[in-house]
């Protein structure tokens, strides 16, 4: 049987999920699919678009690839506009005059920007935000401009007016409507975020209806507003709301409804049978759906309708959202406005905290219909699931947005009463059954719930409830949360660094008498060793601590496979003078030992054996190199691109800056190892953003991110803050660490911390950038601490006789070991193999 | 017979919670000190899984009641008093008597 073709126009996020669902169904062997994209790319993540100007690449926001099409069958075309419908003899005709047949039509159109008809709106630096080539030509038109106006405050319009600040001009944000977000805010709502976004260095312009574009005098152009007042800008970013693109659809014949919107019904078809339509450009009951929630739903069911594989229907959606606009938290919920009649709000208000929360509900008091909240939105989850599931509300539903008093819980809604269809994460369709499920075949922490579920990795505004869900799930399955760090600690990592901190403890025969059992083991004692050393900073060789060390940390070195130690000078910042450099190639020459630039931008020296590690170190001392702590978990280093002082494109003095910080954080023993770079510009050849620790240096300062990856399972950083000058960057790097360091498990990267810290990125910065918990002194005060109490280990074992004595194979004896042997390879030497150990071919002599 | 007790460093040497490897009559020894009584133990430095003479160099510890040693180089555990693997009943390593005597230590030469 010849195989169904399935026609798709259009490839954007929604177009991408249609064919994914129909990847997902088991008769997808009996169609051809066939999409076309007039972009130059296929789908991308057009929801995180204004990441593009945090540093995302048109790379980063790709949902798909043309390989993963390939390998999938799918036949895509790009560059291609499809021209023209023929219902008849079912076959579309694109610009180009090809000419493809279709058992399925489906349109995924989206929209397009809406431009109000204002004379001069089509000269140049006149711009709209919707793609990314859009973006490319603010980008270009950014740096010619001191001043940019958004025209619409919606929310897309707020996101480009920050977009315009981060490329560092003054932004003005230009609004029809009396109040910000007149769509999914009420009068107060919308007030508080104007005072907020004003705060923020943003003017905003509301209830002006601009009348014409002219020459200007300051700027580019004068913008004139129907008031008579007029405002100057160099740029202008139309953002005033969507359009269906519908104009493929209306000139076939399709229903379309009176302002635009390609009609369909409940399984997303035209009035053509063979035609559907999903998304942006669909008219759903007099709707259109501007979220890409409800047109994925809609997605799913015209795949499922096409491939006849279910029944289901699209039967509408909520629209409420969540979102950080110019970094200020809003919410809305169903019926923000009030207007289901009879229904009645409670309003909290707060002009010192910057709070404003609005809770409306059914006449009887029973039922939420909607809410408002700006500047804390930690509600948002709770009385979202209570509307949605059409849950009845506690007695004193003021509770729910109140704030918690000290001490007392905060009024919440516990995850138990919600139902197991209760969809949590709506970005993917997660519901607390699909959770509950993931846990039971067990998947046990945040991180593996995200991998198995994709639960919280879209907007990431149901973490918190995904987390409850997750330890409600756990409980209910008998798990019982373990976290002691093993069987003689009934503690977690937190717990023990919390207990060594409080109670000022020094050794680990002081913390097992006092908190522990039996003798300790190999996963407590380096943990302990490390905490000690994160609080105290004590020389990790004193007979106290030294028992705790991993045989790299005792032999401050890196034990490779037969046993021989690699050593690895500290090289801050990957910069070296000559000098330096003949050093170490005399010392490796010296020593026969095997040399190989490190992925660090330092250099590593393999094969020395115990009793020569002392003698290599001494050389090296001697000619100003510190130990590089490759054999700690602890700072390894901070990577750098040659910066501003050479570099024609550099901002600013990146390797300056790299070597300030590897030399303040040198030693700083903590979790996991801990690596950092610094570019010089947005080109980022360092690096960063794939780092524990990345800056990248703007016009005005640094952008800081924080706990990227690379290795097994990369991550990218997350920005988490812009333009900081260089005082406060290290204030805030100084605190990030040593939270870091106080709440992380033994061995958890930066990256896994934070997945699996509660409230995620937002709390983050809440604690490091707002001091909410209060203890920014205290962390800046440990890590001075830490700083002021540093050595050079190797230094200082070299001026100790006694420690000395351990640098060698045996204790009674001055021979080597029998067992190390060496082959040539490549001009160098490397460890024999058994057979070759065996075998004793080639092998090279070794001479004490 | 008599037995061969050959002394290898004195006690200070050994700092309590960590292991030295000494020679004895060829063979390479991995002398360990535990931290909470001062008890020693002497088993064979080589790793028969890591194939490397290093267990002199791994971190002492007790699973349950038993002290063991782990190995520096995989992290498997052996028992300090039995030589036998924690992880693998097929791999054992062999154990040596050692005593304090006076101020030096000493292993029995086998």
């Amino acid at each position: 049987m010849a195989k169904q073709r399935v026609l798709v126009v259009g490839n954007g996020m929604v177009g991408h999920k249609f064919i994914d669902s129909m990847l997902a169904t088991s008769s997808i062997d009996q169609y051809e699919v066939i999409t076309f994209s007039e972009e130059p790319r296929l789908a991308y993540d057009r929801v995180q678009l204004s990441s593009y100007f945090s540093g995302a690449t048109a790379d980063d926001l790709m949902l798909t690839s043309e390989g993963y099409y390939q390998d999938n069958g799918i036949n895509y075309v790009l560059n291609e506009r499809v021209a023209e419908i023929n219902r008849e003899e079912k076959y579309v005709v694109t610009d180009s005059g090809r000419k493809e047949a279709y058992d399925s039509l489906v349109l995924a159109t989206g929209s397009y920007p809406f431009v109000p008809p204002i004379p001069g709106n089509d000269q140049e630096h006149c711009l709209v935000y919707r793609t990314i080539e859009d973006l490319e030509a603010i980008t270009e038109s950014a740096k010619c401009s001191k001043v940019g106006v958004v025209v619409g405050g919606g929310l897309l319009g707020l996101e480009a007016a920050n977009a315009l600040k981060n490329l560092g001009i003054e932004a003005h944000v230009v609004e029809f409507a009396p109040r910000l977000m007149a769509v999914q805010l009420d009068e107060g709502g919308g007030e508080l975020l104007r005072k907020k976004i004003e705060d923020l260095g943003v003017g905003v312009h509301t209830e002006k209806a601009t009348t014409e574009i002219v020459a200007g005098e300051q700027c580019r152009y004068r913008m004139n507003f129907a008031d008579g007042s007029h405002l100057e800008t160099d740029m202008i970013l139309f953002s005033a709301g969507i359009r269906p693109q519908d104009a493929l659809a209306k000139q076939s014949g399709l229903e379309i409804g009176e302002r635009g919107g390609i009609v369909i019904d409940n399984q997303c078809k035209t009035n053509d049978p063979n035609i559907y339509a999903v998304g942006e450009c669909a008219l759903w009951d007099g709707k259109i759906f501007g979220l890409v929630a409800p047109g994925y739903s809609m997605a799913k069911v015209a795949a499922e309708t096409i491939t006849e594989s279910g029944e289901s229907q699209f039967l509408g959606a909520d629209m409420s959202t969540k979102l950080k606009l110019l970094g200020v938290d809003v919410a809305s919920i169903g019926d923000a406005h009030g207007k289901t009649p009879g229904c009645l709000s409670y309003t909290y208000s707060d002009d010192v905290e910057q709070v404003y929360k609005r809770l409306i509900v059914s006449e009887d008091g029973k039922k939420v219909v909607g809410a408002v909240l700006i500047g804390d939105v930690d509600a948002y989850g709770s009385l979202l699931q209570l509307m949605l599931n059409d849950m009845e509300l506690p007695e004193s539903p003021e509770a729910l947005i109140l704030p918690s008093v000290e001490g007392g819980e905060a009024a919440g809604l516990g995850v138990d009463t919600l139902p197991d269809t209760a969809v949590i994460c709506s970005c993917f369709d997660v519901t607390k059954g699909d959770i509950a499920a993931a846990v039971a075949e067990g998947a046990t922490d945040m991180g593996a719930i995200k991998s198995v579920t994709n639960a919280s990795t879209g907007c990431g505004g149901c973490a918190a409830l995904a987390k409850q869900v997750l330890d409600a799930s756990l409980l209910s399955l008998g798990y019982e949360v373990n976290t002691d760090i093993c069987e003689h600690f009934a503690y977690s990592r937190q717990e023990l660094a919390d207990i060594v901190r409080v109670k000022k403890i020094r050794t680990f025969d002081e913390l097992l008498e006092s908190h522990g059992k039996g003798h300790g083991c190999d996963i407590c004692k380096p943990t302990v060793g490390s905490i000690l050393a994160s609080f105290w900073n004590d020389y990790v060789l004193e007979d106290n601590h030294i028992g705790l060390q991993d045989t790299n940390d005792i032999y401050l070195g890196n034990m490779q496979k037969d046993g021989t130690y690699s050593v690895v000078p500290r090289i801050a910042g990957g910069e070296i003078t000559p000098d330096k450099l003949i050093v170490i190639g005399e010392v490796a020459k010296e020593f026969n030992l095997y040399t190989k630039i490190t992925g660090g931008q330092r250099i590593d020296l393999f094969g020395a054996q115990l009793h020569e590690l002392p003698l290599i170190w001494k050389q090296l001392v001697a000619a100003g190199f510190e130990t590089g702590h490759a054999y700690g978990k602890s700072v390894r280093t901070v990577k750098s691109c040659v910066g501003s002082t050479w570099c024609r494109y550099g901002v600013d003095d990146s390797v300056g800056l790299s070597i300030d910080i590897e030399n303040r954080y040198k030693g700083l023993r903590a979790p996991h190892k801990l690596k950092f770079a610094v570019s010089g510009c947005t080109r980022e050849c360092a690096e960063a953003q794939c780092k524990d620790v990345g800056i990248i240096a703007t016009d005005n300062g640094w952008n800081l991110y924080v706990c990227g990856n690379g290795g097994m399972r990369p991550r990218h950083a997350d920005l988490f803050a812009t333009d900081l000058d260089t005082e406060t960057l290290i204030k805030t790097i100084d605190r990030f660490l040593m939270f870091y360091i106080r709440t992380a498990d033994r061995l958890q990267r930066t990256s896994v911390w934070l997945e699996n810290l509660e409230g995620g990125l937002d709390y983050l910065k809440k604690v490091i950038l707002d001091d909410s918990l209060n203890i920014g002194d205290e962390l800046e005060a440990e890590m001075k601490n830490n700083i002021a109490n540093y050595q050079c280990e190797w230094k200082t074992t070299l001026e100790s006789p006694e420690k000395l004595k351990r640098f060698s194979h045996f204790i009674n004896s001055d021979e080597s070991d029998s067992n190390i042997a060496f082959v040539a390879e490549r001009g160098q030497r490397r460890p024999a193999t058994k057979q070759e150990r065996e075998d004793k071919v080639n092998l090279i002599e070794l001479v004490d | 017979m008599s037995e061969k007790w050959v002394a290898v460093c004195q006690d200070q040497d050994l700092i309590p919670g960590t292991g030295l490897c000494a020679l004895v009559e060829g063979e390479q020894v991995a002398v360990f000190k535990i931290r909470k009584d001062s008890q020693l133990f002497a088993v064979s430095n080589y790793d028969p899984i890591g194939d490397a003479n290093v267990l002199a160099r791994g971190m002492t510890g007790s699973i349950g009641e038993s002290i063991v040693v782990a190995s520096p180089l995989y992290k498997q555990h052996f028992d300090l008093q039995t030589g036998q693997c924690v992880e693998d009943s097929e791999v054992s390593i062999k154990t040596f008597s050692v005593r304090k005597n006076g101020e030096s230590i000493e292993i029995k030469a086998s």
